[in-house]
């Protein structure tokens, strides 16, 4: 079955200015939300291979609005980052089956790549509850310039058998990044690390 | 006088709540940029200057958040507008929002009226006594709302009919808020839009179809 969408949610974060020094070019953080029941609230289920089958969904859907958000081509997409934020009538547990088996193979083909492991939070949560979603460079996680996160929340969820799933991509590393470590120009890009 | 330090865009497709999905989803947005409030920590007797200056930054906000909806303008039929205050200004920066932010988004959607006129205090949201016929779009006045706030302060920007502001159906609020602004000195303001209702909108009163004054109100 596939996702039931209660509601989308997409949003574009540009930073121009920081500490009144401008960020040539800005950087730009997509976010890309979706609202969605929770088979499986309520009650134990041994299988949560229908939650699986939803993260499948979603990373191709979330992955291609943020993309077509920051209106760029999918290989310019630097860093990304995945997160979920369950009811309370679900367990940490159905954020788990959504996020880590099979999430990340269409978000990779919507950014293209996508050598790294892409970073994830989760926790259990209400209405507006806020998830900081943990962000890393898409092809090499060492890269120190692009480790950041964005703050992601819905005001009027998730209800208790509801889900938030969210992925934010961007096409930047942090404004002024300047903290050295290993940089964009020195990525290797093949084990996901260097 | 105008510097935008970030810009942030939010819009989001509600399906249905609990109820019928919707066979056209409602596409509800914001747009929220944060500038540099250059009254932070004194009390500036004449602001107005700023009102004027923040004429550009409304129409490129009501183009940029029409842009983000990816819609017509046609298919606008709600909008409304806030601002928050960093704590090292006062409420009266964000009321320098109203004049800039509403009338860039009324004539965005088609308003024929006299923005200067409104400016050197004339009354009216919409025409005088009425009207024969639709005299134009975007004929109510745009709700607002503005608070001194905290880095990530949400605020609820009212919604209503872009044509009569008693529209029961279309009475509605979006939460907008940038997680970590406005810092002291800064200010955020707000635009807001909307393609329709509620999505299950059913307490009656007076829908959009039977507006029949045309004075920004019925």
């Amino acid at each position: 079955m596939p996702a039931q969408i209660r509601k989308l949610v997409v949003q574009v974060d540009e930073t121009r200015l920081e500490m009144n020094r401008p960020v040539e070019p800005p950087t730009r953080r997509a976010l890309a939300m979706a609202v969605i029941a929770n088979p499986c609230a309520g009650r134990y289920v041994e299988n949560l291979d229908e939650l699986v089958a939803i993260g499948e969904e979603l990373g191709g859907l979330l992955g291609r609005k943020c993309v077509e958000a920051l209106g760029i081509e999918p290989g310019q997409a630097q860093s990304y980052g995945k997160a979920a934020i369950v009811g309370e009538s679900g367990e940490l547990e159905h954020a788990a089956a959504i996020l880590h088996p099979k999430l990340g193979a269409p978000l990779r083909a919507a950014v293209e790549k996508g050598a790294a492991l892409v970073p994830s939070a989760k926790k259990r949560g209400g209405l507006g509850t806020a998830i900081d979603v943990p962000l890393g460079h898409k092809d090499a996680a060492f890269v120190r310039s692009h480790f950041d996160a964005m703050e992601a929340r819905v005001s009027d969820a998730p209800r208790a058998s509801e889900i938030v799933v969210a992925v934010v991509v961007t096409d930047s590393g942090r404004p002024l990044a300047r903290i050295g470590g290993l940089q964009v120009s020195e990525i290797k890009g093949q084990d996901g690390l260097r | 006088m105008i510097e935008i330090r970030r810009l942030l865009t939010h819009v989001e497709d509600i399906h249905h709540e609990f109820g019928p999905v919707a066979a056209q989803p409602l596409r509800r947005g914001a747009i929220a940029v944060v500038l540099t409030n250059p009254f932070a920590g004194r009390h500036e007797p004449d602001i107005l200057p700023m009102m004027d200056a923040l004429n550009p930054l409304g129409v490129d906000m009501a183009r940029g958040l029409r842009a983000a909806m990816d819609v017509p303008v046609e298919r606008i039929e709600a909008y409304g507008k806030g601002a928050i205050v960093g704590s090292a200004g006062e409420l009266e920066h964000g009321a320098l929002w109203h004049v800039p932010g509403g009338y860039a988004m009324r004539e965005l959607l088609g308003w024929k009226g006299d923005r200067a006129a409104y400016q050197r205090g004339a009354t009216g949201a919409g025409v005088a006594g009425g009207a024969v016929g639709q005299p134009g779009n975007a004929l109510a006045i745009v709700p607002s709302t503005k608070k001194v706030g905290a880095p990530g302060t949400a605020l609820d920007v009212p919604l209503t009919h872009i044509n009569a502001a008693y529209v029961r159906s279309h009475f509605d609020a979006i939460e907008m808020r940038v997680p970590g602004a406005p810092a002291a000195d800064e200010i955020v303001y707000v635009l807001a839009m909307s393609t329709g209702p509620r999505v299950h909108q059913r307490v009656g009163g007076l829908k959009a179809s039977e507006i029949s004054k045309w004075d920004g109100l019925r």
